[in-house]
């Protein structure tokens, strides 16, 4: 806990503010998250390799098997195709499962059961047949993981109609957005970031509240700017921020925008920015092939805010290769902060 | 005598016990020409059963199954209804009124039937996309089948789903991916379970879905948290085209899973289902796990309207079926032999289901299609009314829930 003093208004006394904010990590707040959920509604319940008695691969459903048992904590067998239509089939059947992927990578293993069994039932019976689950788990690149568990899904999983996509950066973002998630009564995936598991942030006293709930298909404006709109989701968004704060000694302010829920994707709130900073690079993890940034700039094309650009826009991305192993390689395989700054400087003809 | 009498009985039930079968004279009046009691009928009787063979169990099913009177018509007029039903879509087919994929279920109807009377309408059923029958049974109506088949809006999923997409309460689907059911099966078992309310979960699947890996990952998974699942394993022989020895190393589907115990049934004789069905789910509600049942039966249409099914098996082959093994005929056969139905009384009820159909097909046919401001409804549960992106970027349709 972080207690802080403060200045008081233009009284001249000094006034001393306290102000509580929690120092939390992004693994923490979605452990919260799940644990507040799991008490709030006994049907909710997780299920996922190593989720009960090893704490969780990531250590992110560390605690709960003690708290809440067997029944509500289910370790399964390796089968990801098999558990997954479990989760949909209890889903279906009245339950409001968690069904966690040790990564999205190993999702691919079950992903008719996401689309076809998930997403697309409540259209197909008409409404007669809800399924409340989520999908969680870490997505995107890791650090020396390789080619076959570093691979972003967010474009696969945003293209069908019937799922919501949520992308989390902070531990406000994941906390709040998981607690929408669990209580939304829809197929919801939950795409986290190994990467930013151990990462701090402060969690402010409504964050804390065991009802804060983030709104699913609101974007964030992290940091207001007039120059340039950086719009990224996950683990850009910080790099977005570092860039920001770099390229504002050279007098560029950027708008970084969070995108938080990549499905659906907030266009109003994009758009609006545009208007303001006529210049907009989408930065993401994931390849560039018809990828997140690709749907961000094709809506701008479509949309009002097209008017406003004075520069094409343009997106930073992973580069379009399976991911390397040997470190440098690695490193120069998503963008980095450099990257940013190159292609903000390039978007405003510096 | 002879010679006036036209060719049309109905009957009159006097009272509770009397049956009078009349005939209209070319004069236009009535002459009783029989008359029977209910007294005359045999109320039940007990029929042999054949034995099931059985995979990891001390005993199976028993050997004779009780039939009263009431089950017996009920059954035979199910069964009826069925049969007529999946005729009806063949023709409406043909026709072209109905499109896409069409899986008939003529020929497996003692299945569906025998396993609903085996189990509590508040159990749960799933299947693959041979699922007419099974949205019958499951309390849906012949109309708002047919509907939906022809799509329109007063079809059970609104038009929405079509053939392979009917749903009603407890009862799951209609699935298309090939196997993808089971592990929902299993998770609707799961939620019984959990939920604690002594229900199970009949999960089917068809010989040719039972060498799918997602089914012996949920096999794996039923057994070791017990859930309270019946898998069974509809064997009509054929996979689409391809035969059970051309597609499996193993047909003995009541042994493929494994460590869970399994019986093979007589899937042509409802009696023989609904035994099976009910010393399964006793088997289930009492906490020991899954069981497995194979169901032999039979499909007298190819695998779906696009496949005459005569390229990979004989029409003496089906005709065999049909003279020897047919469900409907099995029945009947029994019914009357033991005078627990006259041969006018189930023509009657075969008249009575043919208008049921009639109506039905009446009712799919001229019913509107679904409004267009339907197209993009029902996506999300739950949801205030968003918008959905139409064909090009001007098109804005709205979406509610």
């Amino acid at each position: 806990r972080v207690t802080g003093l403060g200045l008081g208004p233009s009284s001249g006394n000094l006034v001393v503010v306290v102000v509580q904010l929690e120092l939390v990590t992004v693994r923490d707040a979605l452990n919260q998250a799940m644990d507040e959920e799991l008490e709030r509604d006994e049907r909710v319940f997780l299920l996922g390799e190593e989720v009960a008695q090893y704490d969780g691969a990531y250590k992110v459903s560390r605690g709960l098997w003690k708290k809440y048992g067997d029944k509500r904590i289910i370790d399964t067998p390796i089968s990801e195709m098999g558990f997954a239509g479990i989760a949909v089939g209890a889903a279906m059947a009245g339950l409001r499962p968690i069904c966690e992927f040790m990564t999205f990578n190993f999702s691919m293993q079950a992903i008719d059961q996401v689309i076809n069994s998930a997403a697309k039932t409540y259209y197909m019976s008409a409404g007669l047949q809800p399924v409340p689950i989520v999908f969680r788990g870490p997505n995107g690149a890791s650090a020396g993981v390789a080619a076959q568990h570093s691979q972003c899904f967010a474009a696969w999983y945003s293209h069908c109609p019937g799922l919501k996509v949520l992308s989390p950066w902070s531990a406000e973002d994941a906390k709040g957005l998981l607690k929408s998630a669990i209580r939304d009564d829809n197929p919801v995936v939950v795409l986290e970031n190994e990467l930013m598991y151990g990462v701090a942030f402060e969690l402010s006293d409504e964050a804390q509240s065991k009802d804060f709930v983030i709104p699913i298909g609101k974007a964030k404006i992290e940091r207001p700017g007039n120059h340039v709109t950086l719009v990224a989701h996950s683990r850009m968004v910080g790099f977005c921020l570092d860039a920001a704060a770099v390229l504002a000694k050279e007098g560029v302010e950027c708008e970084v925008i969070n995108l938080r829920t990549i499905r659906p994707l907030d266009t109003d709130t994009i758009e609006a920015s545009i208007m303001k900073t006529n210049h907009l690079i989408s930065v993401e993890g994931g390849w560039p092939q018809f990828g997140v940034g690709a749907e961000i700039c094709a809506r701008i094309m479509e949309g009002p805010a097209f008017n406003y650009l004075d520069a094409p826009a343009i997106r930073v991305t992973g580069v379009d290769i399976p991911m390397p192993y040997a470190k440098i390689l690695e490193d120069n395989s998503v963008p980095q902060i450099k990257d940013i700054i190159f292609s903000v400087k390039k978007t405003l003809n510096m | 005598l002879p010679s006036l009498i036209t060719p049309l009985p109905h009957f009159l039930h006097t009272g509770a016990t009397r049956v009078l079968m009349f005939q209209r004279t070319s004069t236009g009046s009535r002459v009783v020409v029989a008359s029977r009691t209910y007294a005359d009928f045999t109320p039940q009787a007990t029929f042999d059963i054949k034995k099931c063979d059985l995979h990891k169990l001390e005993e199976g099913p028993p050997l004779q199954a009780v039939l009263t009177r009431e089950e017996g018509l009920q059954y035979y007029r199910t069964m009826q209804v069925m049969r007529r039903m999946e005729l009806k879509a063949d023709q409406l087919y043909k026709q072209k009124i109905i499109r896409g994929f069409c899986h008939l279920y003529d020929g497996q109807e003692a299945c569906a039937v025998g396993i609903e009377s085996g189990i509590n309408r508040t159990d749960h059923l799933i299947t693959a996309y041979r699922a007419h029958g099974y949205t019958l049974t499951r309390g849906g109506t012949v109309r708002e089948i047919m509907a939906e088949l022809t799509g329109r809006r007063g079809g059970i999923a609104k038009g929405k789903g079509g053939s392979m997409h009917m749903y009603a309460k407890h009862f799951y689907g209609g699935n298309g991916i090939v196997g993808a059911q089971v592990p929902l099966g299993a998770g609707v078992a799961l939620a019984c379970k959990y939920q604690g309310k002594n229900e199970l979960c009949v999960c089917l699947y068809g010989d040719g879905a039972a060498n799918q890996g997602q089914i012996f990952e949920t096999y794996n998974m039923a057994a070791l948290w017990k859930l309270p699942c019946i898998f069974i394993c509809e064997n009509n022989k054929y996979g689409m085209g391809t035969s059970v020895e051309r597609a499996a190393a193993s047909t003995d589907y009541y042994k493929r899973g494994d460590f869970i115990p399994g019986l093979r049934v007589d899937g042509m004789d409802i009696l023989c289902v609904r035994e099976a069905t009910k010393f399964a789910a006793e088997h289930c509600r009492s906490g020991k796990g899954p069981i497995l049942m194979e169901l032999q039966t039979y499909r007298y249409h190819g695998h779906s309207m696009s496949d005459p099914g005569i390229s990979y098996r004989t029409r003496e082959e089906i005709q065999e079926v049909r003279s020897k093994s047919d469900p409907i005929s099995l029945l009947k056969d029994r019914m009357i032999s033991n005078n627990m139905a006259s041969v006018e009384e189930l023509k009657e009820i075969d008249v009575e289901v043919r208008k049921e159909i009639e109506d039905a097909a009446q009712f799919a046919t001229t019913d509107p299609e679904p409004p267009l401001e339907d197209l993009c409804n029902h996506i999300f549960s739950n949801e205030p009314p968003m918008e959905v992106r139409g064909t090009n970027p001007w098109a804005k349709l709205k979406s509610i829930s």
